[in-house]
C-alpha cells in the first residue's frame, strides 16, 4: 500500500511539475480507522512543501481567524468526489464523512505544522503533523511537540503543536469532535458561492450579519471587529456545550446578553486568571477588565487562550480594548 | 458496525464494561517523560492502566486524558511524582476529560493552573493522590488542587493537598459526591463543595488553611441549585493561614479562621465534627453578600443543620468587622455557630446545645454595621431537614482495592 502511495506521489509531484496536478486524495486514508504516521499518505498536496493542494482539495480563507503566534495559515477542504456540503444557515458547513479539513501553520517561509480535521463514520478525529527540517514530510506527532520560533513580530518562542487531546479541548461540542472554523458568518460570500457552482455545496447560505474581514476591521462597527475577534479566539471554548462551559462565560458571536458575554460578570474559576479583579468586562475600563488582564499575560494558568498561544496579539489586544474603553459605564 | 449481528455487538458491550484484553502500559521517568507520557495516554484504550515508575517526570506542559475507563496509577504519592516545574503551557497539570478514570498513587507538583481538572468526567476515582505547591502559601500558586467539574459520580479518597489559592478539593457543578479521609492543609479553602448536590464531606482533616470546609452556591453558572450535602466526623482544625486568594475570586472574601462556611445554599447538615482553633468562627452560615442579577440564584442559606459536633475553643480572634466588640460582648471568644440571620425561618436549626449567634442583618448584601447580634435557640431535629441519598455511587468504591 505505502509503495503504491509513494509511487502516486511520485508520479504527482513529476506532474505537479508540468504544472498539471492530478494529485489524487487517498479516501482510505481519510476513512481508515488508524492515525496515518505521515501526512502524505493522504495525498492531500500535489506539492507539499509548496502547499499546492490535490484535486478535490479546495483552499480558503475566515474573515476574522484565530491567532496563532502570527503564523500564516493556509487552510483547505476536501469533499470526495460527488459528496456535497450541505449548508447550515449562518453556522458551521455540514461537511459528509469522507471529508477532510487541513490547515498548514508557517512562519516564515518554514512549514511547522499541519492539523487535519477527518470526518470519519464514527465522528471528526484531530490530527497534527510535524514538518520535518527539509520541508519534505510531516510526522504525526500524537503527544503534540515543541519548536522554537520566531514570530513574524520578531519574538522568539517556544511554539507548542498542540497533541491529539488539545486538539479536542478546542474542537469539542458536548465531547464530540467539531470542525470550528468553516462557519457561512465567516465566510465569503464569493467564496460559498463558487463552492456552490462547482457542485460542493447544496445551497448559498443566507448571512444577515458577517464577521468583518479582519484586515479592514477598522472600517466595521467595532463592536462588530471586536466581537468577531472573541468568537474566532475565545468561543470555541467558551460556549455552553464546550470546554469552558464551567466558567459561565459565552463569547459567541450571536451570545446577545451582556452578562453572559462578561459584562459585570463575577469570575467563577479563575483563580490567579482573575488579577484582583472583580469582573470579566468592566464598561468603560479594560485595565480593570479580566478579559484584558488574561489576553495579555504569558503565564501559564493566566493567560487565555490556555493552549495556541505563546506570544501576544497586539491586534488583537487593541480591538478589544477599545470596543470595552469605548463601552458606557 | 451498525450492521454487525446483535450477539456481536452485545459481545463488544461486554468487552467495554469488563475489557478482556486491558493492558498494562508502563511509563518511566526520564528523558522525554512529557512526550512518552502524553502519548500513553492518547494510545490507551479502555480497561487500560498507565502505570507510572517511582521516580520524578519532568513535564513541560499540561497533559490530558480523554480515553474512558483508563486507570493512571503511580508507585505512591512520595514516589511517583509529576513535576510541572518547568511547565510552559497549559491551564493545569493533568486534564481529565473522560468517564470511569481511576487516578491513584502518584503526586502533582508546583502546575501552572490547577493540579488535576476532570471536567465532565463521569464516576471519577482520586485515590492516594497528592497535589501540592511546594513553596508554601503563595498567591502565585495555581487555584485548585484536585478540580472535578461537571461530573456525576465523584469520589475522592485519602488525597493530599497543600498550597492551592483557591480550593484544595473543589467540586463544582457536580453530583452524586464523596470527599473523605483526605487532608487539605495550607490552602485558602480546604475543601469546596459548589453549585453542587449530594455530597457527602466525611473524615477528612482540613488543617491550617484559610477557611476548612467550605460549602456555597454562585449565581450565573451553568449548574444551579446546590445542596442536600453532609459534612460529618471531619477534623477541622486551626485554619488560620491568612487569605492569599487573588481579589475577584469567591474565595477571597473567606476570612482567616472560618471552620465550615455555608453559603447560599439548600439541606446541609453539619454534625460528628471536630471543630477545634477556628478563631473567626468554627461554623458560619450566611447568605451571599454580592449583588447579582441571575433570576434563578437563591442568595439564602436553606435547612441548614448543625447536629451534635465536638468544640474546641475558636471565635477568639474574629477577622469580622466588629469582631473585637463582639468578641468582648461575648465575654471573649464569640459563640461557635455564626449566622447572618438571613434565609427565614428554616435557614438555620442548631439541634444541639452548641451557641449559636445571628447577626440579624436585615437584608441580603448588609453589612456587619447593621449587626444586632443575639443568640440563636436551639430546636428539635425534624427528619424532613435532613439531606438523603448522599454520596459517590459504591460501584466507584470496588475501584480502591488492592
Amino acid at each position: 500500500m505505502k509503495l503504491i502511495v509513494s509511487a502516486l506521489l511520485i508520479t504527482a509531484a513529476a506532474v505537479a511539475v508540468a504544472a498539471a496536478p492530478v494529485a489524487r486524495v487517498s479516501d482510505a486514508a481519510i476513512s481508515a480507522s488508524t492515525f496515518p504516521a505521515a501526512l502524505s499518505e493522504f495525498g492531500f498536496f500535489a506539492d507539499g512543501s509548496g502547499q499546492h493542494p490535490a484535486a478535490g482539495v479546495t483552499p480558503y480563507r475566515l474573515n476574522t481567524p484565530l491567532w496563532s503566534d502570527g503564523a500564516e495559515k493556509l487552510r483547505f477542504v476536501y469533499l470526495p468526489a460527488g459528496a456535497k456540503a450541505r449548508a447550515q444557515g449562518e453556522g458551521l458547513l455540514d461537511l459528509p464523512i469522507g471529508a477532510a479539513l487541513i490547515k498548514t501553520f508557517k512562519f516564515g517561509n518554514q512549514l511547522i505544522e499541519t492539523r487535519v480535521l477527518l470526518h470519519r463514520a464514527d465522528g471528526w478525529l484531530a490530527l497534527p503533523y510535524q514538518w520535518n527540517a527539509a520541508q519534505t514530510e510531516a510526522r504525526l506527532v500524537l503527544a503534540g511537540a515543541r519548536v522554537p520560533v520566531i514570530t513574524p513580530a520578531g519574538v522568539v518562542i517556544s511554539y507548542a503543536i498542540p497533541n491529539k487531546n488539545q486538539c479536542k479541548e478546542c474542537h469539542a461540542l458536548s465531547g464530540a469532535v467539531t470542525p470550528i472554523g468553516p462557519k457561512a458568518r465567516n465566510l465569503s460570500a464569493s467564496w460559498l458561492t463558487a463552492l456552490y457552482r462547482a457542485g460542493k455545496l447544496d445551497a448559498v447560505p443566507a448571512v444577515a450579519r458577517r464577521l468583518p474581514l479582519w484586515e479592514t476591521r477598522d472600517k466595521a462597527p467595532l463592536a462588530n471587529a471586536a466581537r468577531g475577534y472573541l468568537d474566532a479566539n475565545c468561543a470555541h471554548c467558551h460556549n455552553p456545550r464546550s470546554s469552558a462551559s464551567n466558567s459561565g462565560l459565552d463569547l459567541r458571536w450571536e451570545q446577545a446578553d451582556p452578562a453572559r458575554f462578561g459584562i459585570n460578570k463575577r469570575p467563577v474559576a479563575a483563580g490567579r486568571g482573575s488579577g484582583n479583579l472583580d469582573f470579566d468586562i468592566v464598561p468603560g475600563d479594560p485595565e480593570h477588565s479580566i478579559l484584558l488582564y488574561r489576553m495579555g499575560s504569558l503565564e501559564g494558568g493566566i493567560s487565555m487562550p490556555e493552549v495556541g498561544r505563546s506570544s501576544l496579539d497586539p491586534d488583537g489586544l487593541d480591538i478589544v480594548k477599545r470596543w470595552v474603553k469605548g463601552m458606557k459605564p | 458496525m451498525r450492521n454487525a449481528p446483535r450477539t456481536i455487538g452485545a459481545a463488544l458491550l461486554l468487552c467495554a464494561a469488563l475489557p478482556l484484553h486491558a493492558k498494562t502500559i508502563e511509563v518511566a521517568a526520564g528523558d522525554g517523560a512529557q512526550q512518552r507520557l502524553q502519548e500513553a495516554l492518547i494510545l490507551a484504550q479502555p480497561g487500560d492502566v498507565v502505570k507510572l515508575t517511582a521516580g520524578r517526570f519532568f513535564l513541560s506542559d499540561g497533559l490530558s486524558l480523554d480515553v474512558n475507563g483508563v486507570s493512571v496509577r503511580g508507585a505512591g504519592m512520595e514516589a511517583t511524582v509529576l513535576d510541572f516545574s518547568g511547565q510552559q503551557g497549559a491551564g493545569e497539570g493533568l486534564l481529565v476529560t473522560s468517564d470511569d478514570v481511576t487516578l491513584r498513587d502518584f503526586a502533582v507538583e508546583n502546575s501552572k493552573g490547577d493540579g488535576i481538572k476532570s471536567k465532565g468526567a463521569d464516576r471519577i476515582v482520586y485515590y492516594r493522590v497528592r497535589v501540592e505547591w511546594t513553596g508554601g502559601p503563595k498567591e502565585t500558586n495555581g487555584a485548585y488542587g484536585i478540580y472535578p467539574v461537571e461530573s456525576t459520580g465523584v469520589l475522592i479518597d485519602g488525597c493530599k493537598i497543600s498550597g492551592a489559592s483557591d480550593a484544595g478539593i473543589y467540586v463544582g457543578q457536580s453530583k452524586d459526591i464523596t470527599v473523605r479521609y483526605s487532608v487539605a492543609e495550607s490552602n485558602v479553602a480546604g475543601i469546596e463543595i459548589e453549585n453542587s448536590r449530594n455530597a457527602l464531606v466525611m473524615g477528612n482533616l482540613a488543617t491550617r488553611n484559610t477557611g476548612g470546609i467550605l460549602v456555597f452556591d454562585l449565581p450565573n453558572l451553568p449548574v444551579m441549585g446546590g445542596g442536600n450535602t453532609v459534612i460529618e466526623n471531619n477534623l477541622v482544625v486551626s485554619n488560620d493561614t491568612p487569605n492569599f486568594a487573588p481579589k475577584g475570586n469567591i474565595v477571597a472574601g473567606v476570612l482567616r479562621g472560618t471552620g465550615v462556611l455555608i453559603m447560599a445554599n439548600d439541606k446541609v447538615l453539619v454534625r460528628d465534627n471536630v471543630l477545634s482553633d477556628n478563631g473567626t468562627a468554627q461554623i458560619m452560615v450566611v447568605a451571599y453578600t454580592n449583588k447579582f442579577t441571575d433570576k434563578t440564584y437563591n442568595p439564602y442559606p436553606r435547612h441548614v443543620v448543625i447536629g451534635a459536633n465536638r468544640v474546641i475553643g475558636g471565635g477568639n480572634d474574629p477577622q469580622l468587622p466588629g469582631g473585637e466588640q463582639l468578641k468582648a460582648a461575648f465575654g471573649g471568644a464569640l459563640p461557635p455557630v455564626l449566622w447572618d440571620g438571613l434565609g427565614g425561618p428554616d435557614a438555620l436549626t442548631v439541634t444541639s446545645p452548641i451557641a449559636a449567634m445571628s447577626l440579624n442583618l436585615p437584608r441580603q448584601g448588609a453589612g456587619a454595621e447593621e449587626a444586632k447580634p443575639a443568640l440563636v435557640k436551639s430546636a428539635p431535629l425534624r427528619a424532613a431537614l435532613l439531606p438523603s441519598g448522599v454520596g459517590a455511587p459504591a460501584a466507584l468504591e470496588a475501584r480502591i482495592g488492592a
